[in-house]
């Protein structure tokens, strides 16, 4: 969904604007270390790639059918940096041209399907790389980067217009309403990035950026050979810990926001109805409740099983990444 | 929101509209969108104004508006998203047509309806009266980074050559009997997603040899003057200044 003008208030298109600039700066810089002086043609040709493959409509469930956001595929597939420049821009030519998007909501649009896809999707695809490596590895990373990203741009949609939307809606209707129709599109997207990424590797391994150091050894007469210049991705702790701190950031906050609403709402109900006592089984509690309103109930209850499930598998993977670097250097 | 993207957006013509540098405009109806953004949502007959200001400038642009309408399909999944809106939203219920619908987001869903339209509209004129390598020229002069506008210049060049790409892989699958009804098709779709990646990338080693062998290095020749006189960019002003005065009147 490309986000038009007049959705977000004045002060946050701003500083969403300034938040894109800023991440469009320093992936400017990055991609020359990716690509070195061929960026402007090849990220060029991977935008456009982009731009077609969000053409590719996949259906969903009966009747409706999703797009790629193709964040997370960019960024396995040419790196974080160049993967982020190649979504900007084609968000870009989209606002200019075909008036997808509009121009004041550039830097929305931009933080939401771009940065956030690919910070989410580039964490979660390191995370399980780190523990598993090899050519299925990628694919299930590729699954997983993409089903998470997905669900994260709308949740950090939500939060979003729950700061400077300019809607009165009941932010938990909004969030689940997103959250729980971005979960079935992130399956779509990760069933396409896995199998997209898997046939790449099939025929170019070396085309692949997350593969890179990864491939086998060459073994000729019983000894192996130093691989070629395909130098491995670098930088793992630093530009990772920080995208994976974001995330969290991003995610606690969408978390914590319904710890602290979601009891206001249930509270009303639950006096109302006179089971105060029985306020341990929240969730439950409002999705038996039809005088409620599904909106409320259904939501709420997805929407806090996507978060806290995310938040849980980034952290725990975060975790297992720092428990098995101690225990190598222990070792 | 896939589809709907082929479309003619660039209508040659010799109009005072098509002849003003690209910088202006663009300037122009970025300011166009941020006054009307910021434009309280109470004031219909500014709303009303920016509407005929919008109409005034397709006439002198000579865009039929027939042409416009059509490119207005862009906005339905967001007029569908403010039409659910009042169903949905907070606060005061009004009833109206037999539903019960929230007064405040009735306001909301009116605010987003107005200024989504006028914006796209605006959009609508810049493309079809300014080529769009031009526009991102025009781009550049205004300070956008230009390796962007490289990348995003290389992404038009190509944009075409890859989607008939890809519709030549969509007529062989659909010509052998293949169409995408569910969730298990989804791997054929995918590998020719595959394909089309690797010959994409392909052709971008291939372009990019081809620009060092005929020096490039670095950053693309410009052989256009891009200069703008300050009459063109007075009357490329015309249309954000007299919005800004509407909308300093609707704030009194």
């Amino acid at each position: 969904m490309h986000v038009p003008d007049g959705f977000f208030n004045a002060a946050v298109s701003v500083s969403a604007g300034v938040v894109a600039a800023a991440g469009v700066a320093v992936c400017l810089r990055g991609a020359k270390r990716e690509l070195d002086d061929r960026t402007a043609p090849m990220a060029g040709l991977v935008a456009a790639f982009v731009f077609a493959v969000q053409m590719l409509n996949f259906p969903v469930a009966a009747g409706t059918s999703g797009h790629l956001l193709g964040g997370a595929l960019a960024a396995i597939l040419v790196g974080p940096y160049t993967g982020v420049l190649c979504i900007a821009v084609v968000l870009l030519v989209q606002g200019l041209f075909f008036a997808d998007g509009g121009l004041t909501a550039l830097g929305v649009n931009i933080t939401l399907m771009g940065l956030v896809t690919v910070l989410v999707g580039w964490a979660v695809f390191r995370v399980v790389t780190k523990v598993a490596r090899g050519k299925s590895a990628v694919a299930v990373a590729a699954f997983l980067a993409a089903l998470l990203s997905v669900p994260a741009s709308a949740l950090a949609f939500t939060l979003l217009f729950w700061v400077g939307g300019t809607a009165p809606i009941d932010i938990a209707a909004v969030a689940g309403a997103m959250g729980g129709v971005h979960l079935l599109i992130g399956i779509g997207e990760g069933l396409i990035t896995a199998t997209t990424v898997g046939a790449v590797l099939a025929v170019r391994p070396d085309l692949v950026y997350g593969y890179r150091g990864m491939a086998p050894a060459l073994i000729v007469n019983g000894q192996p050979v130093a691989p070629a210049a395909a130098q491995p991705v670098k930088g793992g702790a630093g530009p990772f810990l920080l995208a994976g701190l974001g995330v969290t950031a991003i995610l606690a906050s969408v978390v914590s926001y319904f710890a602290s609403s979601s009891p206001d709402g249930l509270e009303s109900v639950a006096e109302e109805k006179g089971f105060i006592g029985q306020a341990g089984d929240h969730s439950l509690g409002a999705w038996g409740l039809a005088e409620y309103g599904e909106a409320n109930g259904v939501p709420l209850w997805i929407v806090g099983l996507v978060g806290v499930g995310i938040t849980l598998l980034v952290a725990g993977a975060i975790g297992y990444a720092v428990r098995r670097k101690k225990s190598a250097v222990e070792a | 929101m896939g589809a709907g993207h082929r479309h003619q957006l660039y209508r040659p013509g010799t109009t005072p509209v098509h002849r003003l540098p690209a910088q202006c405009k663009l300037l122009a109806v970025f300011a166009f969108a941020i006054v009307v953004v910021a434009t309280p949502r109470e004031a219909f007959w500014a709303f009303g104004l920016y509407a005929v200001m919008l109409a005034a400038t397709a006439a002198a642009a000579r865009v039929p508006f027939s042409f416009v309408a059509r490119r207005m399909v862009i906005e339905i999944p967001f007029v569908l998203f403010a039409v659910f809106i009042p169903i949905i939203g907070l606060g005061e219920r009004v009833t109206v047509l037999g539903l019960s619908l929230s007064a405040e987001a009735l306001w909301a869903a009116w605010n987003i309806l107005a200024k989504a339209t006028l914006g796209v509209i605006a959009s609508i004129l810049l493309a079809a009266t300014t080529e769009p390598r031009m526009i991102l020229l025009g781009a550049q002069r205004l300070r956008l980074p230009s390796l962007l506008v490289q990348i995003a210049m290389f992404m038009l060049r190509y944009m075409d050559v890859i989607m008939d790409e890809m519709r030549r892989m969509r007529v062989a699958r659909e010509s052998r009997g293949f169409e995408a009804r569910n969730l298990r098709h989804i791997p054929v779709i995918a590998r020719s997603a595959g394909a089309l990646f690797i010959r994409s990338y392909e052709r971008g080693e291939r372009v990019h040899l081809a620009m060092l062998s005929r020096g490039y290095s670095g950053s693309m020749p410009i052989v256009h003057d891009m200069s703008a006189s300050a009459r063109q960019w007075l009357t490329a002003g015309a249309l954000p200044l007299t919005a800004l005065a509407v909308m300093g009147m609707s704030l009194l």
